[in-house]
């Protein structure tokens, strides 16, 4: 190697702005609740605002229900399911199903871009994976509905009745699909409070069901904060909570059910390790470790926050990982070419920063992409940490933003240990091209979802959910209809 | 960090290994990394979704039309018809001067003495497939004449092909040194070396043969002749692209790309420059390093220039055919 360098500038030809058109967004200045099929006001008159986080712009006030309005829904549900819905059979269940997905394919651009300026995510993410895998979702478990005999839970399994889910605010739409979809193909009826600070996908999806004709009452919408979804898991008319979210929050929710009959499925925090060995796809592989951590800002709970590395390729990994995140482009969510889009909000933002300060105190290197951060809104440069310790914060808690913690590792064996020594439990990524040598490490890693060569896949066929503090049950597949059938 | 870590870093002096032994080489490409194909697919996929606009269309289709290789090469070809691809490589659009010329055009060998005559000393090359184009099924024999009779005639680009029936058999080495003595018999003319990525199927293949072909001295990694069902796609550009940047970086020596067959809307041009951005970078975006082989592409090219000149399309007749 030569001493003096030339350089080759990456994404050195500039793309001029492309900003997706928001005028297909009809928004509302007030959101009321979505109960019994009808948009009411909450009983509290009480609105909370919802602020796009790219440039802090309110976007719409939003209902806060109170626990009166809870009961009105969980009693809405209950009337549904006891005269409508469990007497609707599998394959009338499956025509709404399918209408309901169709209309999110129709309407697939105006949800795109009001998820983007809800959330922050990027345009390109929200266009072409949370709303068509939102989509997807309710078409797999349409196709499940006059099928339940088969699905391996015994001849005509029953419904469970009043579901409780609680979503939040990194996928609004998609989560919203990943618990409505296998609720009501399994013909329960339910009551989704999605995320505070992410309402807007929901309540544009009320307005799909009532274009769809799903009957009154079989889902009501409504929004809040904490105090909302703590009135949902305390209420005695819920058969069924489904949780997405902290592991703290998920904690109390659990403490808060484990006296009464309700069945619980929790989806929680991970720090996903992403395992590379020496002889991985190299390009490619940098690719997934990128996709790993950044997809979505990071706010992915089963991010692929950990990278452990074969110490022999350690520093061409690193050498080309920062290369990488140097040329992710930072800025404007609705710019169809970002790569990074906004923080979804302050709180979220002051606690990445709060965790990668530890980071930089406890001795890890940092590397921050030189990309400029927009002026408003709430913006974080990704970020890798390498020389990073097991007993690092950053290598143990869940930052749930775009940082990465890299450790290295010498053999199979370490590898493996370091990945399991979490208290999470959610997925993990190994990078190999020997299959034999996948499978062995695959077979000892305590998550509950494991990706070869690659990392954040997702499809509504697989099931997905995670062991230890990331939660149980699963959601997505065959196995996802068992979380709301009484088996 | 330092500036030179966000970039590719290329050293400036070469360190190209010397090959000996077919088993040394055997051994440094067997000992590459693989490309994963889904991966790959999937990086390219994304790609495509970058969207091109207003000024940075504009420039790139200024960039695509020069680094167009304006190609030719059917049986039926006639003097006049290489006149006429000369006439338009050197001036794409007669009504507007502000287009640039295309970088080069591209016969069989028994008409560069004829582009040559037309093409004269301008900025324009003239490139020749050679080696017994599209097949490769000679003796090298015939094959380092052939080059010969192209360059003595005025070439100042040989675009070769490899023995793909040695390559996937493992006779390395044999592939190996044709390159070698082609490009001894191209003298001062510069090198292409087209790897039929189609019938090397595998993107580990297209990778070992990109590497192959630098070793040996190509001048330029081609991807395809045109001449088979499966040409030039995204990933195996990709795969090129990113051989050509690791073996800067590790050598020194910087080997051009040229993407050729099938290649026909400015659509798929600006694609493949964002492959290129994003993949080797600013040092590939010229002529001298980047090229697409194609005839119906410059035609596109004027089209959606006109375009975004006027925001509105016009006649295709409004451009001189082929």
């Amino acid at each position: 190697m030569g001493e003096s360098l030339a350089n080759s500038q990456l994404g050195a030809f500039a793309y001029d702005p492309a900003p997706e058109s928001t005028s297909v967004v009809n928004l509302h200045a007030s959101y009321g609740l979505f109960i019994d099929g009808e948009f009411t006001e909450p009983s509290s008159h009480e609105h909370f605002v919802t602020l796009n986080p790219a440039n802090e712009e309110l976007l719409a006030t939003i209902a806060q229900s109170s626990e009166a309005d809870i009961d009105r829904a969980v009693r809405s549900a209950r009337r549904a399911y006891d005269t409508v819905w469990s007497k609707t059979s599998g394959a009338e269940r499956a025509k709404y199903l399918f209408r309901i997905a169709r209309l999110i394919q129709e309407r697939s651009r105006e949800l795109a871009v009001l998820e983007t300026l809800d959330n922050g995510k990027p345009i390109r993410e929200s266009r072409d994976v949370d709303i068509p895998l939102a989509a997807a979702h309710f078409f797999y478990y349409a196709g499940w509905a006059d099928k339940l005999d088969y699905a391996g839970f015994g001849v005509n399994p029953r419904p469970l009745g009043v579901a409780g889910q609680i979503i939040p605010w990194n996928f609004p739409l998609l989560m919203a699909a990943w618990k409505l979809a296998p609720a009501l193909a399994a013909g329960n009826t339910c009551v989704l409070k999605p995320a505070e600070s992410t309402s807007l996908s929901a309540l544009a999806l009320a307005e799909i069901l009532q274009q769809a004709d799903l009957p009154p009452g079989v889902v009501n919408i409504v929004t809040g904060d904490g105090a909302s979804g703590s009135a949902l898991v305390e209420h005695d008319g819920v058969d069924k909570i489904a949780f997405t979210g902290s592991t703290e929050v998920g904690r109390l929710i659990q403490q808060r059910t484990a006296s009464s009959q309700k069945h619980l499925t929790l989806e929680l925090g991970g720090k996903g390790a992403n395992i590379v060995f020496e002889d991985a796809p190299i390009d490619e592989m940098i690719e997934g470790i990128i996709d790993g951590i950044f997809f979505n800002q990071g706010h992915v709970c089963c991010a692929g926050s950990r990278l452990l590395v074969q110490e022999s390729i350690a520093d061409e990994v690193l050498r080309r990982l920062v290369r990488r995140v140097d040329q992710l482009r930072v800025g404007d969510p609705m710019d169809k070419n970002t790569d990074i889009g906004a923080i979804n909000s302050a709180a979220q933002l002051s606690r990445i920063e709060e965790l990668t300060a530890y980071g930089e105190r406890e001795g890890a290197t940092r590397y921050t992409s030189s990309c400029v951060l927009p002026e408003k809104g709430y913006w974080f440069a990704p970020t890798i940490f390498a020389d990073v310790a097991q007993s690092h914060r950053i290598a143990r808690e869940e930052i749930f933003g775009p940082v990465l913690s890299v450790l290295t590792f010498r053999t199979p064996e370490e590898a493996v240990v370091k990945a399991n020594n979490t208290k999470y439990g959610l997925a993990c990524g190994v990078w190999s091209e020997k299959g034999s040598r996948t499978l062995w490490v695959a077979q000892r890693l305590r998550a509950g979802v494991i990706w070869a060569n690659t990392y954040n896949r997702f499809d509504p066929t697989s099931p997905f959910g995670g062991m230890r503090e990331s939660g149980f049950g699963r959601e997505g597949g065959r196995h996802g209809l068992e979380g709301y059938l009484d088996v | 960090m330092t500036p030179e870590d966000r970039g590719v870093r290329i050293a400036t002096t070469s360190a190209v290994p010397n090959i000996d032994s077919e088993s040394q080489l055997k051994a440094l490409l067997s000992g590459m990394s693989g490309v994963d194909a889904v991966g790959v697919e999937g990086r390219c996929a994304k790609l495509a979704t970058r969207s091109i606009k207003k000024s940075s269309k504009m420039s790139a289709i200024d960039l695509a039309i020069s680094m167009v290789d304006l190609t030719t090469l059917e049986g039926a070809d006639t003097p006049g018809r290489v006149t006429s691809l000369c006439t338009k490589a050197l001036r794409p659009d007669p009504s507007d001067l502000t287009v640039p010329s295309c970088a080069a055009v591209c016969v069989y060998p028994d008409l560069v003495a004829h582009a040559r005559s037309v093409l004269g000393n301008s900025r324009v090359a003239v490139a020749s497939v050679a080696t017994a184009f599209p097949s490769g099924r000679a003796s090298l024999k015939v094959k380092l004449l052939d080059v010969a009779d192209a360059v003595s005639a005025g070439a100042d680009e040989v675009d070769m092909v490899i023995d793909r029936g040695a390559f996937l058999s493992g006779r390395l080495g044999q592939v190996f040194e044709e390159i070698v003595a082609v490009k001894a018999a191209c003298g001062e003319a510069h090198l292409k070396v087209i790897l039929e990525t189609g019938e090397l199927v595998t993107y580990d293949n297209v990778r070992r043969a990109s590497w192959l072909a630098m070793l040996a001295g190509a001048d330029f990694i081609k991807t395809s002749t045109g001449k088979v069902t499966v040409n030039a796609t995204p990933p195996a550009a990709l795969v090129m692209l990113e051989a050509a940047r690791d073996f800067a970086e590790s050598t020194g020596r910087i080997v051009g790309v040229k993407v050729a067959g099938g290649i026909r809307t400015t659509k798929q041009a600006i694609s493949y420059l964002v492959i290129v951005n994003e993949t080797a970078g600013s040092l590939w975006l010229t002529p001298e390093l980047f090229r697409f082989g194609a005839s119906s592409l410059l035609n596109d090219l004027l089209m959606q220039r006109l375009k975004q000149q006027r925001g509105a399309y016009v006649r295709p007749d409004e451009f001189s055919g082929d």
